[in-house]
């Protein structure tokens, strides 16, 4: 079929994504400034939490971090054009942006890092950021310690989704360096044949850990293999939030509308190193982050808002200090949480009272 | 005798095997510029070039695929798995067609392919990265599966393995990496199926290996306190499995345990203990005692964790209750 390129060079409300509703049908409605300033508040939080986790890996309090710098604008405006309440979010490791987004609480994601009780998504079993999360309100599910295992799955709720005649959209997160796994290739395969309701939404920031993406795949563009599935492949400036919108918004419509799955390749950066364990100056050059963080989309957005007149100083000064002070209660009360109690180490291996169980 | 870590016995293992042979060489993700994801392979990009060390793209079945398909052509690859659990990705390669392609070609072709792998728990990596699947693998014919604990096996099995012609499951516990110990200087050779007393002692025998012989060693330090001298048996390999090592120690000591940091259900450990109780009952003067990892995945949560992982006291109380002493 057909890949798009939607991606503008700078972020902006006016010339994105419009090629990518010309071609798709109707797109999402457009974004009001109130939208976008909104957008910019979760972005902006999840920068602070985001550097505050960091630092509590860098003094042993947490014992690892996948770091959402450089993500974040790609993260917010996906699910900006998804509904949290209806829609499925099959998640990967780097999704902080993804989950305050969905109104996953700071502490909540706190409590993950630092692995203690009360910890939502796995009761403080499995790596930040993986579990499953508050399944009555929203259904956001990750187990994607084994990258890609995420896709397949997605694929089967969609499926579920669709025998029950129930209208929702799934949306499976997964990388670049995911998108080389064979479940990405046979996930595809299944969905574009059964026209299933999802989004595969691949965040690419051109690094598997340490492997550049040339040493990844022989093509320019991951949007582009959509065609051998026979779906649409959208390529979009991940550090555009507008124009991810557009382009998951339109994703979002022909899934509805019973047309099947789209591939949408948002293109980001990875401002941090892979995860707190690694070191990237022994494989990244430093010519290839020169002049990336001038392309900060956070900054950007916020000249955006400036430019129309939707935020000024006194308001930008109370958003930053809001984060702020919402992450160090967080972090506060996050500390002050108990470990989980050595008897929770044997519940939920099998359904409580089955013969099997030893809780 | 050099005093080196069990990473640098690993890494000189590699060297050692490169300068060897040219049909050798190294293929996994991060392996490269990163040095893989336990520094093993540091260095070696430099001296050996991007086509006897190459990073691959993040897809398992793939690699190791193409690890059987190299061997099979007449090359020696050596593939390195970010950790055991990704194997499973590849476990079709692994145990469908590695293990059974020179059965199934009637020796016609052969895949002398080693498959390195960080395994084990105990760093907060939780339930799909702190997994040891070395006793599934030695349950496979076709399979050779090795399991060093110090750095001089690490070194020596490494070269054996490398030089194998059947395919190797090489486990590497992620433990362990950090651990010293003496190497000769000179190259050497440990043979695959060949365990390894690695304290003499008269009054019972501690059957283990990888890093459960740290703990069987500490713990007969520990039980040396109160006059119980403790023997330790390290397999070093699961596949082939010298029992004939174990057996003759059981029966000059005539108590045993055996320490199976892994799930204690059809674990390799229930093996070991079978083989000792029918082979040797008659010189025990109890059942064959038991220690292992809980039933439980591995938790995320540290103090959860740790709950999970035989510990020293684990095997002193087990002694105590198995054999009064
Ligand atoms: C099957 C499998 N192989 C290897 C790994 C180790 N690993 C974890 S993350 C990662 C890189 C993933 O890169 P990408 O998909 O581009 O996502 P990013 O981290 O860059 O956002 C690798 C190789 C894994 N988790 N799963």
């Amino acid at each position: 079929m057909f890949s798009e390129q939607s991606s503008s060079a700078t972020p902006g409300l006016s010339d994105n994504g419009s090629a990518v509703s010309d071609k798709y049908g109707a797109g999402p409605p457009p974004l009001t400034d109130t939208d976008l300033l909104e957008m910019y508040r979760t972005m902006v939080l999840s920068r602070k939490l985001d550097q505050r986790i960091w630092q509590m890996n860098r003094q042993g309090r947490a014992a690892i971090v996948a770091s959402a710098q450089g993500h974040e604008a790609a993260q917010v405006g996906a699910i900006r054009a998804l509904d949290p309440e209806r829609d499925r979010f099959y998640i990967y490791y780097r999704e902080l942006t993804t989950m305050l987004a969905l109104g996953v609480t700071p502490l909540e994601l706190l409590l993950g890092f630092l692995a203690k009780e009360g910890e939502p998504l796995s009761g403080a079993r499995q790596f930040p950021l993986h579990g499953a999360i508050d399944r009555d309100r929203r259904d956001i599910v990750s187990f994607s310690n084994v990258v890609a295992t995420q896709l397949p799955q997605a694929v089967g709720v969609a499926l579920a989704d669709k025998m029950r005649g129930e209208k929702r959209v799934t949306v499976a997160y997964f990388g670049d360096g995911a998108s080389s796994m064979g479940e990405t290739h046979e996930a595809m395969n299944f969905a574009s044949i059964h026209r299933l309701p999802v989004i595969f939404f691949c965040e690419n920031n051109k690094y598997a850990i340490s492997v550049p993406i040339s040493q990844q795949m022989n093509i320019e563009s991951i949007a582009t293999r959509a065609s051998a599935y026979g779906m649409p492949g959208i390529e979009v400036n991940g550090f555009d939030p507008v124009a991810v919108y557009e382009a998951v918004g339109a994703a979002a419509n022909l899934a509805l509308s019973g047309q099947g799955p789209t591939l949408v390749e948002a293109v980001v950066e990875r401002f941090l190193p892979h995860t707190s364990d690694d070191d990237d100056t022994r494989y990244r050059p430093p010519e290839d982050l020169e002049g990336i963080r001038d392309l900060d989309p956070i900054p950007a957005t916020e000249k955006i808002l400036r430019a129309s007149g939707t935020l000024d100083d006194a308001l930008d000064e109370e958003i930053k200090s809001l984060a702020q002070k919402i992450v160090n209660q967080a972090t506060e009360d996050a500390e002050n949480a108990p470990f989980p109690e050595p008897q929770d180490f044997y519940e939920q291996v099998y359904a409580p009272g089955s013969p099997g169980d030893q809780s | 005798m050099t005093e080196i870590t069990f990473r640098q016995a690993l890494q000189r293992g590699l060297r050692e095997a490169l300068d060897a042979d040219p049909n050798v060489f190294l293929m996994g993700e991060d392996i490269g510029k990163y040095d893989g994801a336990y520094a093993v392979t540091q260095g070696l990009l430099e001296k050996y070039g991007p086509d006897r060390v190459r990073d691959t793209p993040i897809s398992e079945a793939a690699f190791v695929g193409a690890g059987v398909g190299a061997a099979v052509a007449g090359l020696r690859p050596v593939v390195e798995l970010m950790s055991m659990s990704f194997s499973l990705v590849a476990s079709d390669q692994i145990v469908n067609m590695a293990a059974k392609i020179r059965y199934m070609s009637g020796g016609q072709l052969k895949v002398p392919m080693v498959l390195r792998a960080p395994t084990g728990g105990g760093v907060q990596l939780a339930a799909t990265h702190s997994q040891s699947f070395e006793n599934w693998y030695a349950s496979v014919p076709g399979l050779k599966v090795v399991t060093p604990s110090t750095p001089y096996d690490a070194l020596g099995l490494l070269r054996s393995s490398i030089e194998d012609d059947n395919p190797v499951i090489f486990a590497e516990n992620a433990l362990l990496y950090a651990t010293r110990g003496d190497v000769p200087d000179a190259e050497y050779f440990v043979p695959i199926g060949v365990a390894d007393v690695k304290r003499t002692g008269t009054d019972i025998t501690l059957v283990g290996w990888a890093h459960g012989i740290v703990t069987l060693m500490a713990a007969a330090e520990k039980l040396a306190e109160t006059g119980v001298s403790a023997e330790v048996v390290d397999l070093r390999s699961l596949r082939p499995l010298d029992m004939e090592t174990v057996i003759e120690s059981v029966e000059k000591t005539g108590r045993a345990l055996v320490l199976d940091e892994n799930w204690r259900t059809a674990g390799f450990g229930a093996e070991i203990a079978a083989e000792i109780g029918y082979r040797s009952s008659d010189y025990l003067d109890g059942p064959v005692a038991r220690v292992s990892g809980t039933d439980t995945p591995s938790p995320y949560s540290r103090p959860l964790e740790q709950l999970g992982i035989p510990q020293v006291a684990w095997v002193i109380d087990e002694i105590e209750k198995t054999y009064g002493i």
